[in-house]
């Protein structure tokens, strides 16, 4: 080792370890225990997953900008928990559908096909986290900073996240993206301020037409067991074993 | 001259001894390492992480408890009885209260405080009811130019929580 990589080094180090005394002070409050958890809720009795029925959306995008208020999700055009995607699919093109999604559907959706001369199908597929059993962002993760609850819904400790981003390339649906301001990655946790509460998630409660429902496969009196047994039901990317838990009713098979 | 000695018991029990104290180094360092590891991972590791799974317990909690901005419609229906009879009997049955009046949980907590913002029918209903290539057939849309005469509200017509043609009440 020359004398200017041993400065180099010593330097570095020397930087490292000023920066522990912030480090430890950012890790106090993560090192407390278990919070309490919300009052009366029991993990082990839900199972949460969500419903949605595409030939309901109207592409209002309505649950985009609940989402985003309610979540706090900023407002640039790049950063969704939830959005819309609308695809065009000229007749028999399944493999080559023409999907858009200008700001996510946040401010709706711009005429773009002509109903006059109406070719093909369109229609809206809204979009989010499927919250997978067997979820890859959770298989990345180096530090447990993202895990499926108890009750099945995949989420961030953002307090613990150290932002290597490893999740959002993991992710086969893109729903994950690192948060500009806390630069941890942040995802779709269904609301879990407001289902553990016995409220339904931001998107279900705007959605004007009941396309998406949060559903809870482990009470029996949830309407998604008729759901899932009446209807033609897709999963996203199925291939990819994921175990993914939104459920979509009418989805073409050109969506991706 | 002879050479330099090759061998020979004195030397070989020295050599060993040194070895020895190598060895005891080593050891006495890898002890060290492991007493800074345990300390480190006791210190560092929060309370609780693993026994739900790889993840800190207390992250839940702290996902549970962020504030809502959505009431809820059963928060809604509380208070304003009225609205909800209206809007059982018509199209609007299902549509949330949010869903057009936007997110009013500050409201709901303290009516006095807060207090919602009418929508402007104009723009609000188009949102859903314009007609846009990709909506549903079945769902009820209009092409707001043709439908709407100029500088006239869709409530001139149309009862917003109960939107069949019962006119203005």
């Amino acid at each position: 080792m020359s004398a200017t990589d041993r400065r180099e080094f010593l330097s570095r180090t020397g930087k490292y370890l000023l920066l522990t005394g912030t480090a430890a002070a950012a890790l106090e409050h993560v090192l407390a225990g278990r919070a309490e958890a919300a009052p009366g809720y029991a993990e082990a009795a839900h199972w949460w997953g969500m419903a949605i029925d595409v030939e309901k959306c109207i592409g209002c995008g309505n649950c985009v900008r609940a989402c985003k208020e309610e979540n706090d999700v900023p407002r640039e055009p790049y950063y969704f928990r939830t959005w819309v995607e609308r695809y065009h699919v000229e007749d028999g093109e399944l493999a080559h559908p023409q999907v858009d999604s200008p700001n996510g559907g946040y401010d709706g959706f711009p005429e773009r096909y002509s109903a006059v001369a109406a070719t093909g199908k369109t229609f809206f597929v809204p979009k989010l986290c499927n919250h997978c059993v067997d979820s890859p962002c959770e298989q990345v993760c180096p530090v447990g900073a993202t895990f499926r609850s108890p009750d099945g819904v995949v989420m961030v400790d953002r307090k613990y996240c150290l932002g290597c981003r490893y999740c959002v390339q993991a992710c086969p649906y893109g729903c994950r993206f690192i948060d500009p301001r806390t630069h941890v990655a942040d995802k779709c946790d269904l609301c879990y301020h407001r289902i553990t509460k016995g409220l339904t998630t931001a998107c279900a409660e705007a959605c004007p037409t009941g396309a998406r429902q949060l559903v809870d496969l482990k009470d029996p009196k949830d309407p998604v067991h008729e759901f899932l047994r009446t209807r033609t039901i897709q999963v996203l990317k199925p291939q990819m074993a994921t175990g993914p838990k939104v459920f979509y009713a009418g989805l073409d098979g050109s969506v991706r | 001259m002879a050479g330099t000695p090759t061998g020979g018991p004195s030397s070989t029990s020295r050599t060993s001894f040194r070895d020895v104290e190598h060895l005891a180094r080593v050891a006495a360092l890898f002890l060290a390492a492991v007493v800074v590891f345990l300390t480190a991972q006791r210190l560092l590791v929060p309370k609780g992480f693993g026994t739900l799974g790889h993840y800190r317990p207390g992250a839940l909690a702290d996902n549970a408890g962020r504030p809502s901005a959505f009431a809820g419609r059963a928060a809604c229906e509380q208070c304003h009885t009225d609205v909800a009879d209206t809007k059982k009997k018509g199209k609007h049955a299902g549509v949330g209260c949010e869903a057009c009046h936007g997110a009013l949980a500050a409201h709901a907590s303290d009516p006095a405080a807060a207090k919602p913002v009418r929508p402007d029918a104009r723009t609000l209903c188009v949102r859903c009811h314009a007609s846009l290539v990709g909506r549903p057939a079945a769902f009820p849309q209009i092409k707001p130019a043709e439908h709407v005469p100029e500088g006239a509200s869709c409530l001139d017509c149309h009862v917003a929580h109960d939107p069949g043609m019962g006119g203005p009440k």
